[in-house]
């Protein structure tokens, strides 16, 4: 093989292994960009049912109800705009409180519900995920 | 005194940086190339006296950084709260232990600690470099001490770590108790010595291409950097990764988290960059691709501080949320990497042509697995990036595990193919139907193995059973190349390859195991209550308090039996630190020859239950196993090497 033509051939297969990795990469986004979603986002549109997302949002005062398992909790999420019930079964993590600020890692079920398998609670004050940083700082913004 | 004194260290190692990068330029200017026919005696001695002081100024800039470092670790365990730092994230109470790692366990301790690698691996280059040409040394020492630079002014004007606080408080914040836990009061020290490594070899690859010297000398100069970054890095990894694991005590052991991609992102890079090295070093080829590898594998190890370091992301390992040290590093960001992409874009053109190599080789084989490496790190890069790009664009989206798990998971089994078959091809120029019947043995063991699985356990799942049977491939494979040879005379080297290449096939083993077959109870338990979870027999015996050096913690005392054997205690906790205020839990986990038994114990329910979570997870060591010989892989090349080139030194020195 002549020099020029492995200089080129090198060039073609990196190109195409550059496309090959962004075309993959941007389907893939396409399909699973949206994996955080806060109540408002799935308020009066069909959340999308069965796919591993976040749902995020404030913890509703009183909503914190423990089922009769022992390990079942259920709850509502809020960013103010809209409330989505949330079941969770496991181990909550110990600042997961009313008022507070949570994560919920599951899935939506079709009648709007959603199942978390896990909970990511604030750990010190000064933590919040990005996303509900800004989707609360949005909320309050619309509420005044 | 002794914040003041480190103060003063750091400005001095600044000046030195700058005196260096000052010799360095001043004496490759003075004899650049283009000057040789008017050049007199004088300026040629001019320039050789410039360039001599370079490799004492370096070592010196080294110990300084050392001295400060060494300042600052002492104020922490001195508890001298009138130091800001130690104030904010020490407590007088704290294990001594912790309050050494308190030292780099926070923001501008972090970045101390960068610098003070950087220049103690730039005072070592001075001291040991012996292969490369005093020109190529010279730039390459220059570029150190410009990358260095930035680091002092980020730490000098932005995050002084050595600031005092007037009034001084009576007793500090102390450290985040996620922090607190041997394994993590390492981790970063670890990454980092990765990170500054690959700085090493950029600043190599810049010296190159300053002086127009990029070949096999310089590929061989630069290989021992990479491979020792490379080791710190996937120990580093793989440590974080079990860090995680059993602390957290959330039983998962990789989250996508894009401060976890942070490292994984110059891990990959530096993979590439070890694979492309040895082919420029043993046949002169990939030349430019190899200075490009190491310029992008420096970028990932910056993009990954500015992730970490800038506040953009908020997680449990990043520390500042100050936009301007943000804007610092990403300005640095722009200014390192743009220089080197410009000096390479420039430069790119005068480097000659390496040797060629037919399609079907070992180089050819090394390229695919550059390909394939760029290609997850392209992907890797994507997914971290694109929710900050879209953010600042005025969008909210959030990219998760399940996108890197649809696209990460299908290219790493192509990879496993990949690094299984390479190391059986030639180099120069390899026979088909000789290939083939070479790797006929592997492909019948991972055809069988996946096989077994579909036919026996097909519950499993399609990715893991392939999993398993690449693995199995993979593992076969990789002992291949000491079939028939004398494994005494076998060099280290090759034998490093072979041991990494088998810790790929152990972890991927662990991680498809782990996925296929974990089983997960999760309970509300009375005294008294026995569940079964796997093999074991889990009962409760009672709820107890306990009191740690900081904290205070609910105990479960559960008795653990595993058919006719022994029964055994388990004690998971949840703690509770007071300063500052937080939780954790502490799972026990018992491993056994053949998986992990992981309990956690959660909140009473009021009515004299306990929640319990208890995994049994087969095999999942495995992954951190197949982790550690990786890194052990690694560290025998990396001895193979040096011995090699120290003999082929000696055996010169004796000719000449």
């Amino acid at each position: 093989m002549k020099a020029k033509h492995q200089r080129l051939a090198l060039v073609a297969l990196g190109l195409v292994a550059v496309m090959g990795a962004s075309g993959l990469a941007l389907s893939a986004l396409k399909d699973e960009a949206a994996f955080f979603y806060a109540p408002a986002d799935v308020a009066g549109k069909a959340p999308p049912v069965g796919r591993a997302v976040r749902l995020g949002g404030m913890v509703e005062a009183g909503s914190i109800k423990r089922e009769g398992d022992g390990v079942t909790i259920a709850f509502t999420v809020t960013d103010g705009k809209a409330t989505v019930p949330v079941t969770f079964s496991g181990i909550a993590p110990d600042l997961f409180k009313e008022n507070s600020g949570v994560v919920a890692e599951g899935q939506f079920r079709p009648d709007g519900s959603f199942a978390a398998d896990n909970l990511l609670a604030k750990h010190d004050e000064r933590y919040m995920p990005p996303e509900m940083a800004g989707k609360m700082a949005a909320a309050k913004t619309l509420e005044q | 005194m002794i914040a003041e004194a480190g103060l003063a260290a750091l400005w001095l190692a600044a000046a030195l940086a700058l005196l260096q990068l000052a010799l360095a330029a001043g004496g490759l200017w003075t004899a650049r190339p283009g000057r040789a026919d008017r050049q007199d005696r004088a300026s040629i001695e001019a320039a050789a006296q410039l360039m001599g002081g370079v490799r004492p100024v370096a070592v010196v800039q080294g110990l300084l950084t050392a001295i400060a470092f060494g300042m600052l670790i002492l104020v922490f365990v001195r508890s001298d709260m009138s130091v800001l730092l130690v104030a904010t994230n020490s407590h007088s109470m704290k294990p001594l232990i912790y309050k050494i790692a308190g030292a780099w366990g926070n923001h501008e301790g972090s970045m101390l600690l960068w610098v003070t690698v950087l220049g103690l691996a730039g005072g070592a280059i001075a001291l040991v470099e012996r292969q490369l040409a005093q020109r190529t040394l010279v730039a390459t020492l220059g570029a150190q001490a410009a990358i260095a630079l930035g680091f002092y002014a980020f730490l000098l004007f932005a995050s002084n770590p050595f600031a005092r606080v007037v009034p001084a408080p009576a007793d500090g914040n102390g450290l985040n108790p996620l922090l607190q836990d041997p394994g993590l009061a390492f981790h970063p020290p670890t990454l980092y010595f990765g990170y500054v490594g690959l700085s090493v070899a950029f600043s190599f690859a810049v010296g190159a291409l300053v002086t127009r010297d990029v070949g096999p000398a310089f590929a061989r100069a630069m290989r021992p950097w990479v491979l020792g970054a490379w080791i710190f890095l996937t120990i580093g990894i793989t440590a974080g990764s079990y860090w995680a694991y059993y602390e957290l005590g959330w039983g998962g052991w990789w989250f996508w988290d894009p401060v976890e991609n942070a490292s994984l992102m110059p891990w990959l890079a530096a993979t590439a960059l070890l694979h492309s090295v040895t082919v420029l070093a043993t046949r002169d080829g990939l030349r430019a691709w190899t200075v490009m590898l190491a310029v992008v594998a420096f970028s990932m190890s910056m993009i990954g501080t500015f992730l970490v370091r800038s506040g953009i992301l908020t997680s449990v390992h990043a520390f500042a949320v100050d936009p301007t040290r943000g804007s610092f590093i990403l300005a640095l960001l722009v200014l390192y990497i743009g220089g080197a992409l410009a000096l390479f874009g420039a430069r790119v053109g005068t480097v000659k042509q390496g040797a060629t190599f037919e399609p079907l080789s070992r180089e050819g084989g090394l390229v695919f697995n550059n390909l394939l490496l760029s290609v997850i790190l392209g992907i890797v890069l994507i997914g971290t990036l694109y929710p900050i790009l879209a953010q600042a664009m005025g969008t909210q989206l959030s990219v998760g595990p399940p996108f890197f798990n649809k696209t990460i998971v299908p290219i790493t089994l192509i990879l496993m193919a990949g690094i299984a078959v390479g190391p059986m091809i030639r180099w120069r120029r390899d026979e088909g139907q000789a290939l083939i019947n070479r790797v006929t043995v592997p492909v019948a063991v991972a055809v069988f193995v996946a096989a077994g699985f579909f036919a026996f356990a097909s519950e499993a799942g399609a990715f893991p059973i392939l999993g398993l049977g690449m693995a199995a491939g993979l593992a076969v494979a990789s002992v291949a190349p000491l079939w028939k040879r004398n494994l005494l005379r076998t060099p280290l080297f090759t034998w490093g390859m072979v041991v990494a290449h088998l810790g790929v096939a152990v972890s991927v083993a662990g991680v498809a195991s782990e996925r296929a077959f974990t089983t997960e109870k999760l309970v509300a338990a009375r005294v008294g209550d026995a569940f079964w979870v796997g093999p074991y027999r889990v009962e409760m015996r009672g709820i107890r308090p306990e009191i740690g050096p900081n904290w205070s913690a609910i105990e479960s005392v559960l008795s653990v039996r595993r058919g006719d054997g022994a029964s055994f205690w388990m004690h998971p906790q949840s703690r509770y630190f007071a300063d500052p205020p937080t939780n954790t839990s502490e799972a026990d986990i018992l491993t056994a020859w053949d998986g992990q038994l992981y309990t956690v114990v959660g909140q009473p329910d009021g009515q004299g239950r306990w929640q319990l979570r208890l995994w049994w997870k087969p095999f999942v060591t495995l992954i951190w196993a197949g982790g550690a010989l990786i890194g052990l892989g690694g560290l025998l090349s990396l001895i193979g090497r040096v011995r090699r080139e120290r003999r082929q030194g000696r055996r010169e020195l004796a000719a000449a």
